[in-house]
């Protein structure tokens, strides 16, 4: 034993410790955040998802407002002023018919909003209602209903669609029946997928055992607990709606003149893009593009947000 | 027996960058494994001996992990300091390694027989038909029937025992001179894992392989390790050889370790877990990390990093309660 | 997978039956139908109807004659050209449109698969985001509204393509453009997101710790599984590539069979509208069956399901 290494350490140290046994037994904790709370946490860090809401707000919110303060309307005809190029008496400019284009686009966006919304909450509560019940009756009943969803899937959707609107009269109404006619199938795929996995939790069959019917227990056992991947589908539905409205109008099928839906006139304005009166295709093309990319950004936003063991 | 070892690490220190800060998954760690035989790394989740081995065989993510310190050799080049091509000549060729699920190990859209060959064709330049031969000599090897028909078979057509088997195969396939073994029989029923086991000691006694394999399992230790390392919080706390670490446990928490594995012949009161949790590896203790959970721990423990204690030629140990110069004074203070 | 062939085709011949009758009752149930009182049209007309769709005849037995019609793929007269079949319509307008879907998927793909590809190995990267910015604005920019942008600027401000017409290649590269960017971005992410979860499998680090060159890893063990759920989509892109074209060919004056099948909505040619739309869901529904069979030989797990006696 060598003289400075008895000096290495002062003698208390070498003392057994004393320590609280209470503090192994305390794990750190975290401190509480729901699900909800964690999910929308992580949305707000993704910038373009934040950006696409955003937008989107404003988007409704000019949708509702614009008209109503706007001097001009949205279908009165004005032929001394056709044509005219954007200026400070009119924002975006008139077209062919001397409308106010600015006033029209916002009522497409009403249109086109409306149209939107409408068929994600009927593909929503059609999808629910079949895809939860075939889900949670299982065995026949649900081979049998997929069996008919798998024979609609395979129908092409937007023939059907212009099928249809070509014997209906084409109307807001009937534009939206022919949208939602098959498209509930992905939201009912979906939901069904869901309530297959839950619905052997204890939970549920805790529910059972109290004699609560089918709808109850969709309602309020199984659907908190799939909102997530529903929403993320009404999200994406809104704006495949819209395209097919858009694209409906285009073809002549969808909202009739005079009113102003942003396919109608994305179509009135195509004859006139080689006289290079680029605005009148220009506003409705823009603004049915930046809602479709809201709406698919927030969308993947929310997807990211709400399952995060996806990606990172 | 002071022959060269095969792989020596030697102050390896890794670190990863997460959204939360970095964190100090291997410190400062030294090993060895001599040719010709099993080292058996242990630990509890999250120790670090997964993120080694990675380390050893050139797989840590490239955006995340920085190693930060320290020397990887093999046959005395430092593994470290070669490019991503020269890596890749060693791969699967002088070292292999194998993972612990064989469901999922195996590319569902292959052949067994492509799997096992595409390694052994890239790195000895051999015929397909040779490649073959060999493929279903392998397979024989390591106890798989009908090793012809299974050459133009899908994973999923096997078991999981057999998969495992596949897998071992495929390792060896270019006879390389380690064998890295990340929890193979972990995911395995105990039968088969005897099985697995047994076939390790065989190869080794056929080829002359060295073998690391990581476990949080006693029991396979105790069925083939030679040479045994100890892993807790990223830094190995003790090692030596089998008999070392079973009859003479000189760390506290390798001695934990062995009492908290259940015995027939125990009784119900003398299993003891280890209470508490492992350090928080974003900012390591700045002393002993086993210091909050040790039931031996001094003052001194808190205070100052411990240094490695030679307690004999084949045993090592990270603690003050073993180093001289606490033991004398505690001599003293008796 | 003799049983799951027979299986996916029954099940195509069911569906196409299924739309033919859905086509037939929207026709004729639907009170306006041209079948029972038409306005525009001449006697001569009115009597050609009546002969080819029997309207004569007890509701059942034109449904009869209407599928003999069908499966025999004679689709009567055209009301709106009246010297022309539906089928001739059909025969003249088809190799068009198939010309163009067909540069289309195959441009959609190819393109898709490589930018996807390279957004997932950059995997946050710059390339990552700038890939994946480029499929968001490609999946949310109609194609309709794209077509004329790109005529807008391509054709009439920089001239450097034609505006319309399918003459010569040069008229092929703004139309294919514009039906193609859509289903690229599909693809895009798809692949992408397919290709990231596929790298975290266990097989792949097993591939990399053999030694086998980066190129290798992506290409014969992570595509070949990523690839299956690009497969899949690929039936319901090629639906959308279909009616895609109706827009398309509107814009850009292609005489395919798409314009005329929009030109018979507008004009109300009833056997053009139903042969057409009978006429592209066969097509469609056919396509769905092809892509179920490379599916098949993609994944030896459906190819060799009915032979599991094996293990």
């Amino acid at each position: 034993m060598k003289p400075h290494e008895q000096d290495l350490f002062p003698p208390e140290w070498l003392q057994p410790a004393i320590r609280n046994t209470g503090d192994l037994h305390n794990t750190i904790e975290r401190p509480y955040v729901s699900y909800w709370q964690d999910a929308w946490q992580r949305l707000r860090r993704n910038k373009l998802a934040m950006l696409g809401l955003v937008f989107l707000l404003a988007l409704v919110s000019m949708a509702i407002f614009a008209p109503l303060f706007s001097p001009y309307s949205a279908t009165a005809q004005d032929l001394r002023n056709q044509n005219l190029p954007p200026s400070a008496l009119h924002w975006f400019g008139t077209d062919d018919l001397g409308r106010d284009v600015f006033t029209r686009t916002w009522q497409g966006a009403r249109i086109s909003l409306f149209v939107g919304f409408m068929a994600a909450l009927i593909d929503f509560v059609i999808g629910v209602a079949y895809g939860g019940y075939s889900g949670l009756k299982g065995g026949k009943t649900d081979a049998v209903m997929m069996r008919i969803v798998e024979i609609l899937y395979g129908l092409p959707y937007l023939l059907m669609v212009i099928l249809l609107m070509v014997v209906m009269k084409p109307s807001l109404l009937t534009i939206i029946i022919a949208l939602t006619i098959t498209g509930w199938i992905s939201m009912a795929r979906i939901v069904r997928g869901q309530v297959l996995q839950l619905k052997n939790l204890e939970f549920v069959t805790a529910s059972r055992t109290f004699g609560a019917s089918p709808g109850r227990i969709i309602r309020k056992n199984l659907l908190p607990n799939t909102m997530g991947p529903i929403i993320v589908q009404m999200t994406l539905t809104v704006p495949s709606a819209i395209f097919a409205e858009a694209f409906l109008s285009f073809l002549g099928l969808g909202i009739q003149a005079p009113h102003a839906s942003w396919g109608v006139m994305t179509n009135d304005a195509l004859p006139v893009i080689l006289s290079g009166d680029w605005w009148q295709l220009f506003f409705p093309a823009l603004f049915i593009s930046l809602t479709m990319f809201a709406f698919n950004v927030l969308g993947d936003g929310l997807q990211d947000a709400l399952d995060p063991k996806l990606k990172k | 027996m002071n022959t060269l070892p095969l792989l020596e690490i030697r102050h390896l220190s890794i670190q990863f960058r997460t959204h939360g800060g970095h964190i100090h998954a291997v410190r400062d760690l030294s090993l060895a494994v001599p040719p010709g035989q099993t080292l058996a790394i242990v630990g509890e989740s999250g120790c670090g001996k997964s993120v080694t081995c990675n380390a050893i065989m050139g797989l840590l993510p490239q955006q995340t992990a920085k190693i930060t310190r320290g020397e990887i050799l093999f046959k005395g080049q430092n593994l470290l300091d070669l490019d991503a091509k020269a890596m890749r000549q060693l791969q699967g060729n002088r070292i292999a390694m194998i993972f612990q699920d064989p469901m999922t190990a195996l590319n569902p859209t292959l052949t067994i027989g492509e799997q096992l060959t595409e390694g052994v064709i890239r790195h000895q330049n051999l015929a397909p038909n040779d490649a073959r031969r060999k493929a279903e000599q392998m397979l024989s090897l390591v106890g798989i029937a009908n090793p012809h028909e299974r050459l133009g078979q899908y994973p999923h057509q096997l078991s999981g025992g057999m998969r495992q088997r596949v897998v071992i195969a495929i390792a060896l396939m270019c006879e390389p001179e380690l064998l890295i073994a990340d929890e193979p029989t972990t995911a395995l029923d105990v039968t088969i894992q005897a099985q697995i086991l047994d076939l390790f000691s065989q190869i080794q006694a056929a080829t002359g392989i060295a073998i690391i394999l990581i476990t949080h399992d006693l029991g396979v230790v105790a069925q083939i390790a030679n040479q045994v390392a100890v892993m807790y919080a990223g830094q190995c706390v003790e090692s030596g050889s089998q008999r070392d670490i079973f009859y003479h446990p000189q760390h506290p928490y390798t001695q934990g370790l062995l009492q908290s594995v259940p015995r027939l012949d125990m009784t119900r009161e003398s299993l003891r877990p280890i209470p508490g949790q492992p350090p928080d590896l974003f900012s390591p203790p700045p002393a002993c990390s086993f210091y909050p959970r040790c039931p031996h721990a001094l003052v001194v423990c808190n205070k100052v990093p411990p240094k490695l204690t030679t307690i004999s030629h084949t045993q090592q140990s990270l603690c003050w309660l073993q180093d001289l110069r606490t033991r004398s004074n505690l001599s003293a203070c008796l | 997978m003799k049983n799951y062939v027979i299986k996916r085709f029954l099940l195509m011949i069911g569906t196409i039956f299924i739309i033919a009758s859905l086509t037939f009752i929207l026709m004729h149930l639907i009170p306006g139908s041209p079948f029972e009182q038409d306005r525009q049209t001449s006697a001569a007309v009115q009597e050609n109807l009546r002969a080819f769709h029997q309207l004569d005849q007890p509701l059942y037995i034109q449904y009869f004659s209407y599928l003999k019609s069908i499966a025999t793929f004679n689709f009567g007269p055209s009301i709106a050209s009246p010297d022309t079949t539906v089928n001739e319509l059909i025969g003249r307008g088809f190799p068009v449109s198939f010309e163009l879907g067909l540069w289309a998927i195959g441009i959609a793909l190819v393109s898709g698969l490589v930018l996807g590809v390279m957004a997932a190995l950059h995997h946050n990267g710059l390339l990552d985001h700038l890939c994946m910015g480029i499929a968001v604005l490609g999946i949310s920019i109609p194609n309709f509204v794209l077509s004329t942008l790109l005529i807008q600027e391509f054709a009439v401000n920089l001239g450097w393509f034609p505006a319309a017409t399918w003459r010569t290649p040069m008229h092929m590269v703004l139309p294919v453009a514009a039906l193609a960017t859509a289903p690229m971005a599909i693809i895009a992410r798809l692949i992408r997101s397919s290709m990231l979860e596929t790298l975290t499998q266990d097989y792949i680090k097993m591939a990399r710790a053999k030694g086998l060159s980066p190129m290798r890893v992506v290409i014969r063990h992570a595509l070949r599984n990523a690839l299956m759920p690009v497969v899949t989509l690929l039936g319901t892109l090629m639906a959308s590539i279909l009616t895609g074209t109706f827009v398309i060919e509107k814009i850009f004056a292609i005489p395919g069979m798409g314009r005329y099948f929009i030109d018979s909505i507008s004009t109300r040619d009833y056997p053009v509208i139903m042969g057409t739309t009978v006429f592209y869901s066969t097509i469609l529904v056919f396509m769905l069956f092809l892509v179920d069979m490379a599916y098949c030989l993609l994944d030896p797990r459906i190819r060799l399901h009915h032979h599991k006696g094996q293990a």
